[in-house]
């Protein structure tokens, strides 16, 4: 049983490697970009839901990390020449200057470091419950937006940064994504796991059964920062340039809405929702031109995708209170069941998805 | 020694004293309980033994170890547990899981050792795995392990939270009012349970009850609270008949 599982896991692996590889050397850029995209919003999701849907800590810092992550890694892979291109109102800190390292160095310092400012600020202020800590979080997002404007010597400030490697591509961004997935699947079935959702359930009687709130809320904080660190540094040498703004609250939205549409505590459910969002936001584009009806033409109106976006939230919370997923997982059997319920001859009872 | 062993215990919420001068001592083996009206602070001292409040004067000393003001986790790891007046239990989990949290405090593989499944972790979680079932048979909730906790039977939620507190191998036991909202023969099977328990896990028990036909069938000592202030201890015989207590409970006459 257990062992068809691993085989099943390994299949759907190898599937997606043959998409991936596939892709990579048939795809326009455009579609690469939109492909890259979803693995991207896929990690930083998982990376929310970690927090707000598993452990129950409302947490709106995603964008603050992602920040954290991106400059870390853009720093490590910028060639010295790009960086004294881009530092040309003031000087780079000198010992930033000479800093070099290869991608996956870069990412594993982007996610240390993101994991490290998580921790740092997670430590104070993850006592704090619902709405009080979803401020805290979302007033250190936006501290860091207005740090890395004003340290000019470390990340050139509101200039931003320009000419980063390209060094994401589908490789690595679905790799991450699939090994993400996966560690936080056993993360979440382990003995660390229940904890975590325990404390989501209860505090006072998790506390009460000997589980270290301190301890387990920081954990689960720092490895969301770390993965959040890890989206930031793709996303940085995906886009080749960085900016301050980039990582403002309207990011941490988006993410917070594909984690409430996918299901908060649902895997499986922030995969969809962010693979089905990332490509409706590109879609959805076509709405922000002028548009020709024949007997009626409507102006393009930017934002207007936002818009549609804040309406399916609304929606969503109305018609859909637990998103696409609830708490639910798509399980091999989940799947299995569903099949079997479309062949009434076999006359398969009807049953929840597996809980996670 | 005492195993458990309160001094002078006062708790002070700004200006109300919820608990004045409380004493109490534990030996091995023992179950006492502690009744009063409502409102008379059995539960606050209970959050003061547990770690949830800390006293503001008095202390906490298990088998001579101060741990007065410790955190409530704290004080379960070193073998107090409890449950809850109004059950507590993590609704969304299944009754499985309910009890493996309950060992969770126990683990010695590290978080990076339990996502990469490592043997150590492996071995570790089959343990619980196995302690958790076996314990499960013996509340007899082996039949409804993997429903959801919150789904159970009123009756079956109590035996849940007392099994859950028992996962985390205690050396006290503490029950929040364990017979409220059960019939009499509910209750009946409650006392033989919580004596089975005590002989089968060697605990020692202090519980909060207002039934009294489950107080004076099962504690061989009694503290009896009223408005914060300890007004009469001894056994169940003593008690009964003590005047200050029929009094807290029924009032005093008066000549109109």
């Amino acid at each position: 049983m257990r062992q068809n599982k691993t085989l099943k896991t390994i299949i759907i692996i190898l599937i997606l490697a043959l998409f991936v590889y596939y892709a990579q050397n048939n795809f326009d850029n455009y579609k690469i970009r939109i492909l890259n995209l979803c693995a991207i919003n896929t990690i930083l999701t998982l990376s929310l839901n970690l927090t707000n849907g598993f452990s129950g800590m409302f947490s709106l810092g995603t964008a603050g990390f992602m920040a954290v992550g991106a400059y870390t890694s853009a720093i490590l892979t910028m060639p010295p020449e790009v960086k004294q291109m881009n530092f040309f109102m003031a000087p780079m800190n000198p010992a930033l200057m000479k800093l070099n390292a290869p991608f996956i160095i870069a990412l594993i310092a982007a996610g240390l470091l993101a994991a490290l400012v998580g921790f740092l600020i997670g430590a104070p202020v993850l006592k704090l419950k619902g709405d009080y800590l979803a401020i805290a979080t979302l007033g250190f997002g936006e501290i860091i937006g207005v740090i890395f404007t004003n340290t000019q010597s470390i990340t050139n400030g509101a200039l931003g940064l320009k000419g980063l490697p390209q060094y994401t591509n589908l490789y690595w961004s679905f790799g991450l994504a699939t090994l993400t997935t996966l560690g936080l699947m056993t993360f979440l079935n382990s003995s660390y796991g229940r904890a975590l959702k325990a404390i989501r359930e209860d505090e006072t009687a998790a506390q009460a059964m000997g589980i270290n709130l301190f301890f387990h809320k920081n954990l689960a904080f720092a490895i969301s920062a770390f993965l959040a660190g890890i989206g930031g540094a793709l996303m940085a040498n995906l886009l080749s340039t960085i900016d301050p703004t980039m990582f403002k609250f309207t990011y941490t939205y988006q993410i917070l809405l594909m984690v409430v549409l996918g299901g908060m505590g649902s895997i499986t459910g922030s995969i969809i929702s962010a693979t089905i969002m990332t490509i409706m936001m590109e879609a959805l584009r076509s709405v922000e031109s002028t548009l020709d009806l024949g007997f009626i033409t409507i102006p393009g109106i930017p934002g207007m995708r936002m818009v549609i976006f804040s309406l399916i939230l609304i929606a969503v919370v109305l018609f859909l209170k637990n998103g696409i997923m609830g708490e639910n997982e798509l399980t091999f059997e989940a799947v299995q069941k569903a099949i079997n319920k479309l062949q009434p001859k076999k006359g398969g009872k009807s049953h929840e998805p597996t809980r996670s | 020694m005492n195993l458990l062993e309160a001094k002078n215990i006062t708790i002070k919420f700004g200006g109300l004293t919820a608990v004045q001068d409380f004493n109490l001592t534990l030996q091995k083996g023992q179950i006492v309980g502690l009744i009063g009206p409502n409102g008379a602070g059995k539960t606050t001292a209970f959050n003061a033994i547990t770690g949830i409040y800390k006293p503001t004067t008095g202390k906490v000393i298990l088998e001579g170890q101060d741990i007065t003001g410790l955190l409530p986790d704290k004080i379960t790891k070193l073998g107090i547990a409890r449950t809850f007046q109004n059950i507590r239990l993590f609704s969304n989990l299944s009754v499985l899981q309910n009890v493996l949290v309950g060992h969770h405090l126990r683990i010695k593989s590290s978080p990076l050792a339990a996502t990469l499944r490592l043997p150590q972790y492996t071995k570790e979680e089959n343990e619980m795995i196995q302690k958790t079932k076996e314990l499960l048979k013996r509340v007899k909730l082996d039949d409804v392990q993997d429903e959801k906790a919150g789904s159970l039977p009123y009756g079956k939620q109590r035996r849940l939270e007392i099994a859950r507190a028992l996962a985390t191998e205690p050396k006290i036991l503490l029950l929040d009012e364990p017979a409220a909202g059960m019939n009499p023969q509910e209750s009946k099977d409650l006392m033989e349970f919580i004596k089975q328990i005590r002989d089968d896990f060697g605990l020692t028990i202090f519980m909060i009850e207002h039934h009294m036909a489950v107080v004076m069938g099962i504690c061989e000592h009694i503290l009896v609270l009223d408005h914060g202030i300890t007004i009469a201890q001894g056994t169940p015989e003593q008690i009964q008949n003590n005047p200050k207590v029929i009094e807290a409970y029924l009032g005093v006459e008066t000549d109109a």
